[in-house]
């Protein structure tokens, strides 16, 4: 390298999710799994085994026929910016080995698999199952690793992985932005697999700092939420819905209270960074 | 002449007894090192954990034996910076259970981890953070203390006694054992608070979360008075149970009544701190997540509220009250019953600041998360326990454990 990187604008990367638009395909999970080397086995029937960094929910409103709705909410990590926007998120904190990472740069969280001794303190600090243990070792059907992500290194048994948002595909988008002099990548240079695979435009991705990427309107949008809000985690991941029993199965409300009375999902503090 | 290896003035049972009862235990504790392999060499895959249960029945024991181990350094607090002498009597034995209490957590959490070879990076690359940290290391150096508390109680075995250099340390050793246990005494507030804290600072789970002092929750404070509490009553139950199979007394009552009366009064005082804390808990904390008390005691097969009626009257309030009572201490059956029954409350408490936590759903779309150990989780649970008793049963026979027990048994 004959010359330095020079200082970029401090990022939040973050996703928005319409679940309104969510048609349950199952793409980004797919597309997930390759992307990002996630083993699977013969059996995947219990879920709480899978290691799914992107897993869709089917819920519906609990009403009989014909009044049944029925919304799809894809959840891969939350990537929590923590109680006091600070980093501190549930995972980040509790790891006795610093083998999970903030990236103050980009706000990613990341998990580092040859550092994790699988202590699973993460997992039980995650109030949405998003950390994935791994129970075996990860094998893959014949010929199969041929087509294994050379970006994405494959994980052992015994550590604990999670969604990275593609952090690999940041670090090619910055790299090819520095061979070519430039300190900013654009939007659609970085994109992670799930959004890319969505077929109804579900996904929408970017910096929630800035005001030129999608996701900065969307995320401020009056039918945007995050779930479970109540616990101040702060994810980076939003939806979006018109429905209002939708937003009441994605945070507890005690008798009385309502979805509409809170306030709206993207705080103040987002902004300030 | 050879010196016996057996202390002088006791009588032990017969070496062909002895050996028939260590093999029985022995056939326990090698089905546990069984699993134990099984679970080292194919992975955790050999357990009933999920992702929604990273911690399970392992954490639950490492707890539970962590608190009753606590016998160890609260007696010692008492006898050497205390000075309540009379506790001497008892203080070995406090020793030997406090450090099969912490050898039996490490092995366990040795177990527990996903890469058992990367265990040490804990201390190496440690997160200054995090609670598991702070445990990882007050509890290493806690059993550090404990083996030096251990290590003169081996060397008064009559044939090592014999040898001048390992006389002189042990008599040295005594010396200063109050160095030790004071020692003993800062790393255990600290570990113990810190086992509190691991899931006390679970922001996510509103469950375990409690806020707190600094940056210690009240889970922090609370973990070590309980563990101070009813490590003592542990420490009691076992010497107990240790009379009723050697069918001999072996510490006068006095001692067992005036340990009582201090766990009765630190339990009934960690009691109104626990329910003060559950008041709050359930009154503002909870619900400034979105839940009322009742989303944690309903709908689900195994959690209703008789397990918080049976940690907090059942188990704390009952035998705090019999324990502070004369007329408790004084009658043995409700001495023991009320040491029993606090010795199980504690258990609860670390079950369900482990297990619940982890059961209780909090998106409103998920369902309470149950979770069944394997037979390799409970043979690895159970192993410790064979290897307390048959460490238990080499130091009653060829240690002076109980400085009372030739005058509390004259005829043998």
């Amino acid at each position: 390298m004959t010359k330095q990187a020079r200082h970029t604008k401090t990022k939040r990367y973050g996703m928005v999710i319409d679940l309104d638009r969510c048609t349950g395909c199952g793409a980004c999970m797919v597309a997930c799994y390759a992307e990002n080397n996630v083993p699977f086995r013969k059996d995947e029937s219990d879920k709480m085994l899978s290691l799914n960094w992107l897993r869709v929910f089917k819920v519906d409103n609990g009403k009989p026929f014909p009044d049944t709705e029925i919304c799809y909410i894809p959840k891969p990590c939350m990537q929590c910016d923590g109680r006091h926007m600070e980093g501190h998120s549930p995972c980040v904190s509790v790891c006795p080995a610093v083998a999970t990472d903030y990236d103050e740069p980009t706000g990613v969280v990341s998990q580092i698999y040859t550092r994790c001794f699988g202590c699973r303190y993460c997992m039980a600090a995650c109030p949405y199952h998003a950390r994935k243990f791994n129970w075996w070792d990860p094998v893959w059907p014949a010929d199969m690793e041929k087509y294994l992500n050379p970006d994405v290194s494959a994980r052992m048994r015994g550590v604990v992985e999670k969604c990275s948002f593609c952090y690999h595909r940041y670090q090619k988008a910055r790299d090819s932005a520095y061979v070519e002099g430039r300190d900013e990548i654009a939007e659609n240079e970085y994109q992670p697999a799930c959004a890319e695979a969505c077929p109804t435009r579900a996904i929408t991705f970017g910096d929630l700092l800035n005001p030129e990427h999608e996701v900065y309107e969307l995320s401020r949008s009056k039918k945007a939420f995050r779930l479970l809000e109540k616990l101040k985690t702060n994810p980076k991941v939003y939806y979006l819905t018109a429905k209002n029993w939708v937003r009441r199965k994605a945070d507890n409300y005690l008798e009385g209270e309502s979805p509409a009375d809170r306030k709206p999902a993207h705080k103040a503090e987002t902004a300030s960074h | 002449m050879t010196t016996p290896a057996i202390p002088e003035g006791v009588k032990r049972c017969s070496t062909r007894k002895f050996a028939i009862w260590l093999a029985v235990v022995g056939a326990v504790l090698l089905w546990g090192v069984y699993a134990m392999f099984l679970v080292w060499y194919k992975g955790l895959n050999q357990t009933g954990m999920n992702d929604a249960y990273g911690f399970a029945l392992w954490i639950w024991a490492d707890l539970a034996v962590i608190a009753l181990g606590g016998g160890a350094f609260f007696s010692g607090f008492l006898t050497y910076i205390i000075g309540k002498k009379e506790l001497k009597n008892v203080i070995n034995y406090a020793v030997i259970i406090g450090f099969i209490c912490y050898s039996s957590a490490l092995l366990i959490l040795a177990l527990d981890i996903g890469q058992p070879l990367r265990g040490w990076f804990i201390f190496w690359h440690a997160n200054v953070h995090s609670m598991l940290t702070e445990v990882a290391f007050c509890l290493s150096c806690y059993f550090g203390v404990l083996t030096i508390e251990f290590i003169p109680v081996v060397l008064e075995n009559p044939k090592l006694d014999r040898i001048p250099f390992l006389h002189h340390l042990s008599h040295n050793l005594h010396e200063v054992m109050a160095v030790f246990a004071a020692t003993g005494v800062f790393l255990s507030f600290f570990h113990q608070g810190s086992l509190g804290g691991v899931a006390g600072v679970l922001y996510g789970r509103p469950f375990a979360f409690r806020e707190g002092l600094l940056i210690w929750p009240w889970t922090f404070f609370l973990f070590t008075w309980s563990a101070a509490a009813v490590g003592p009553c542990f420490t009691v139950m076992v010497t107990w149970l240790t009379e009723k199979v050697t069918r001999k007394k072996l510490v006068k009552q006095e001692i067992f009544q005036l340990l009582g009366k201090i766990s009765g009064w630190m339990l009934l005082t960690y009691m109104i701190a626990k329910i003060a804390d559950t008041l709050y808990w359930a009154v503002v904390t909870a619900p400034s997540k979105g839940f009322a008390l009742m989303d944690f005691y309903s709908n689900n097969p195994v959690y209703g509220i008789w397990i918080l009626i049976a940690e907090l009257v059942v188990c704390g309030l009952v035998p705090a009250f019999i324990l502070i009572s004369r007329k408790g201490r004084e009658n043995n059956t409700m001495l023991i019953t009320a040491m029993i029954l606090a010795v199980i409350g504690v258990c609860i408490n670390r079950w369900v600041m482990v297990l619940q936590v982890m059961a209780a759903p909090l998106l409103p779309f998920q369902e309470w998360y149950m979770y069944m150990p394997t037979w390799q989780e409970v043979a690895t649970t159970i192993l410790p326990v064979a290897y307390g008793i048959i460490l238990i049963s080499l130091a009653h026979r060829y240690l002076p454990v109980f400085p009372q027990e030739k005058e509390l048994n004259p005829g043998n």
